[in-house]
């Protein structure tokens, strides 16, 4: 049996424990926003919180976060108002397709409470999920957005 | 779209909004022309009626719904805008939604669209929908004004609207979208063409629009085909031959079977290797009660497979082949004057080879499709380009009729050309066939690097001659390659070079003697459209070698493109984006796109400016590529500074959004990405291996800068992405005296 919280909300499983985190929190917990790219922790699509650090939940298996808590792209806001990075993300216009964007957001909030003011080689080294749309260059100016923001800038 | 995971079919929306008391316009409005040449397949009959769903809701926002499916393209802002514009719609109030697939028999009794072309591919949904998209917002404006006129028993004529408010100036009278939208829904439609605004009236057309479904994304409720579901369905993933048109020997099952969970193996058959794909290769579908059970039972799978008839190849024997057909004589495809004697009697020359690899698409969605398969009626829930594709394919191998085929695009996780094909929504449907239930198929990425459609690899070799004056008078472009265009009905193999190279290409007609010749390469790989298709090969060898040729010439790179493109004309252009190239436009972005990046200064050691300019699918697009080398061979993209010339602007954001992507998906694609063959298999089965770029090696200024003198609008999904690679390739030669010649460049400049 593990125990762990998502969102806010306190959840056990009793299931095959080895199965990654991913596939527990998109099937079971239904949060549809951690998305499955790879498998193997090389794009990032699926980083959620996991007591505030950003992870790769596709090769965390569930058992390895009993007693966790979880934050996924759906429990990031307060309610109807957006965290900081959504709402760079939302007036840089940053998304294409989107599909990356939920585990960029989740890396980028995860980074900003690390370095509030990251430089751009702080962002070249700390964010390495990929945007197979190439939304690089918006992304970045979302990142300092979102550390002005946060900043209350 | 909203937080379900389920989606609204039409009938929903028509029961919510006539609840509701909106005004649904879905009225099949005038025909469209599909443009001639090399568009994608996207259509399955003759040109079709076109109209579109508008729902105008009491509360006064505006539902329109988008045709062509959306896959970061940004059509669920910009087709929206064609119908907000002539609608007069308050655009901040405009929502906007995916149309489910709509067909219907036409009069020759043959499939058609029943509303409007539904396919996103070969950069067509602006010019596609230009007009009719624009005729529905009128029509639906219309009736709102005519709803208003006979209430206040004035003529129309005298009722102006902005953004969702009716006015009648001479009374006063004003009144909302809103407020006359269950009046106007009893009006009937316009029995004529209602009248389209002239451009200079444009307040919507031409402005900057963000996403509209930013804030579903950014929250993760915007629903992905992954993200769908249907009641009581079941889970599927599949082991599948790796090995090129391989079959399977044999299949223990046993302990697959064992785990807890998986229900049902289901045996997909190989398709006959004469005829098109329906599903790419042989396998099996382990079907279970969750994804994870399905994976764990796929892995359980013992099968035996037979290495099928391109067991030998391999990336390296493939040049060789190709290299060796170049040693030979080719089917020549174009033959301008006298290139042979032109050339023998040219006072210089010039000749290079170059070589474009395999590269995969890589959506980072990887395929998915959900196919509920009853006796008669199939659902389809599916992130696919190519919606009506996805019909005609399950309709096939199902023997069913075309219109109990419903589907439902879903928002795509990057399409990229990938998604034109249909094989994994045609996998659902014979699994779903086969269990009788709802079924959710999920590829894993090695499924979707291993079992892509592949952009065709190939090697080129360019020839070109110059007089004592210094007027080129011989050019030749010969391409071995294997081509996209093969398991086609009616295809023979002369017109295989159709997909490979576009004869009417520049530099052709702007030379007396050209020749254009095509080798027709045999390979297992399968091969589809990829973003821009041949455009991307052939902008990188024919804009590279203009380079070589200015160099070895002490010419200016850029003096040389522009005297050989010449004054404005219009070219003829058969094939896709034509019917006209214009040379003189052309010349018009390189020479802003120079002039913006301050092309031409004297660089630093180590670094270097490159050029490049190409015309893609009547989108003209030039970029300046600044480039740093370390003394490790380490290279750097500092800038990249564009100019687009597509015509009519709908949404300038989403110009430079696809500009900025085209930039990126370039410099990704020549920097690390080839897919490699050994023993007749791919090898490359993750992004360990394919190498897609992350931000630290992006570009960290990315400027564009549009020109608009109101020619008829082209798209520009494509249209970013081919000038990047050869602008590289120069920029590099200029900062190293390294010419790149094969992609990737890889570790080219460290070794």
């Amino acid at each position: 049996m593990v125990q762990l919280t998502v969102n806010g909300e306190s959840r056990e499983f009793s299931g095959d424990e080895e199965m990654p985190l991913l596939w527990y929190l998109r099937e079971d917990a239904g949060l549809k926003g951690v998305k499955f790219g790879c498998g193997i922790a090389q794009c990032g699509a699926c980083t959620v919180h996991i007591d505030g650090q950003a992870i790769r939940s596709c090769v965390t298996p569930v058992a390895a976060v009993d007693g966790a808590s979880i934050t996924t792209i759906e429990g990031l806001s307060d309610g109807e108002t957006l965290h900081p990075v959504q709402q760079a993300w939302i007036e840089e216009d940053v998304a294409q397709c989107g599909y990356c964007q939920a585990g960029q957001i989740m890396a980028v909030a995860a980074m900003l409470e690390e370095t509030p003011n990251p430089s751009d080689d702080d962002i070249d080294r700390n964010l390495t999920n990929i945007c197979r749309c190439g939304t690089y260059y918006r992304l970045r100016k979302a990142v300092h957005r979102a550390a002005s923001l946060k900043r209350g800038g | 779209m909203d937080g379900s995971h389920h989606f609204a079919t039409r009938r929903d929306v028509l029961r919510y909004a006539s609840a509701a008391g909106a005004l649904i316009v879905a009225a099949p409005l005038s025909a469209c022309s599909r443009r001639p040449g090399e568009s994608v397949a996207i259509a399955d009959g003759p040109p079709a009626a076109v109209g579109a769903f508008i729902v105008i809701r009491p509360d006064e926002t505006v539902l329109i719904a988008f045709p062509n499916p959306e896959m970061g393209q940004g059509v669920d802002t910009s087709l929206p805008m064609l119908i907000a514009e002539e609608l007069d719609a308050d655009f901040d109030k405009v929502e906007t939604t995916q149309m489910p697939l709509e067909l219907k028999y036409g009069d020759d009794g043959e499939i058609t669209w029943k509303y409007a072309i539904q396919g996103s591919g070969g950069s067509t949904s602006i010019t596609e929908h230009w007009d009719g998209l624009r005729r529905a917002g009128a029509t639906a404006r219309q009736l709102l004004v005519g709803a208003a006129a006979a209430d206040w028993t004035v003529d129309a004529s005298e009722i102006t609207v902005a953004k969702g408010v009716i006015r009648h100036e001479t009374s006063g009278r004003t009144t909302t979208f809103g407020a006359i939208a269950s009046a106007a829904a009893q009006l009937e439609p316009p029995t004529q063409e209602p009248a389209l605004k002239p451009r200079d009236e444009f307040t919507l057309i031409g402005t900057s629009q963000k996403m509209k479904n930013a804030r579903a994304i950014v929250t993760g409720k915007a629903v992905y085909g992954i993200d769908a579901e249907m009641a009581g369905m079941v889970h599927a993933v599949m082991a599948r031959c790796p090995y090129f048109d391989g079959t399977a020997r044999s299949v223990d099952e046993r302990a697959a079977r064992a785990i807890p969970g998986v229900r049902e193996i289901v045996k997909i058959d190989r398709p006959p290797l004469d005829g098109p794909y329906s599903v790419q290769a042989e396998g099996y579908a382990v079907v279970a009660d969750s994804v994870w059970a399905a994976m764990k039972g796929r892995d359980a799978l013992v099968i035996d497979w037979d290495h099928g008839p391109y067991a030998a190849e391999t990336s390296a024997g493939f040049k060789d082949h190709c290299r060796d057909l170049l040693s030979g004589e080719g089917q020549i495809v174009r033959d301008d004057g006298d290139f042979d004697a032109a050339f023998a009697a040219a006072a210089t020359t010039h000749e290079a080879h170059y070589w474009e690899p395999y590269v995969s698409h890589a959506p980072l969605e990887p395929q998915n499709c959900i196919v509920h398969v009853r006796d008669g009626s199939v659902d389809v829930i599916a992130p696919t380009q190519s919606p009506s594709g996805a019909n005609r394919n399950i309709a096939r191998v199902l023997d069913r009729d075309r219109l109990s085929i419903k589907v439902q695009p879903t928002r795509l996780g990057g399409g990229f050309g990938r998604r034109l094909s249909t094989d994994y929504a045609v996998e659902a449907a014979l699994i779903s066939d086969a269990v009788r239930k709802p079924v959710k198929l999920l590829w894993t990425r090695d499924d979707d690097l291993r079992h892509d459609f592949y952009r065709p690899s190939g090697m080129h070799h360019l020839r070109a001659g110059f007089d004592a004056d210094g007027k080129m008078i011989a050019w030749t472009h010969r391409l071995a390659s294997a081509s996209k265009y093969y398991r086609r009905p009616n295809m023979p193999e002369t017109n295989y070079y159709r997909a490979e190279l576009y004869t009417d290409d520049f530099p052709a007609q702007l030379v007396e003697n050209l020749r254009v010749e095509y080798f027709s390469a045999k390979s297992g790989a399968p091969r589809g459209s990829w973003r821009a298709p041949a455009h991307t090969a052939n902008a990188f060898v024919v804009q590279s070698f203009l380079d070589e040729i200015a160099a070895a010439r002490d010419e200016d790179p850029l003096d040389l493109r522009l005297r050989l493109l010449g004054e404005p004309q219009e070219l003829s252009y058969e094939q896709h984006g034509g019917p006209v190239f214009n040379p003189g436009r052309l010349a018009g972005v390189l020479r802003l796109a120079a002039e913006k990046a301050g092309y031409g200064a004297p660089m630093p050691a180590g670094r270097g400016r490159g050029i490049a300019a190409h015309f893609t699918f009547g989108g003209y697009v030039a970029q300046v590529v600044d480039v740093e080398v370390s003394a490790e061979g380490h290279l750097r993209v500092p800038r990249v500074v564009a100019a687009v010339d597509v015509g009519t602007v709908v949404n300038p954001n989403g110009i430079a959004a696809q500009l900025e992507s085209g930039v990126n998906d370039g410099l990704s694609t020549a920097l690390r990405l080839a897919i490699n063959i050994e023993g007749g298999r791919v090898t490359d089965g993750n992004f360990d291996t394919y190498q897609l770029m992350r931000i630290a090696d992006a570009p960290r200024e990315i400027e564009t800068h549009i020109i608009d003198n109101g020619d008829a609008s082209a798209g520009m999904g494509e249209m970013g992405l081919p000038p990047l690679a050869p602008a590289l390739a120069n920029a590099i030669f200029q900062a190293t005296g390294t010419r790149i010649r094969n992609l990737p460049i890889g570790d080219q400049l460290s070794a």
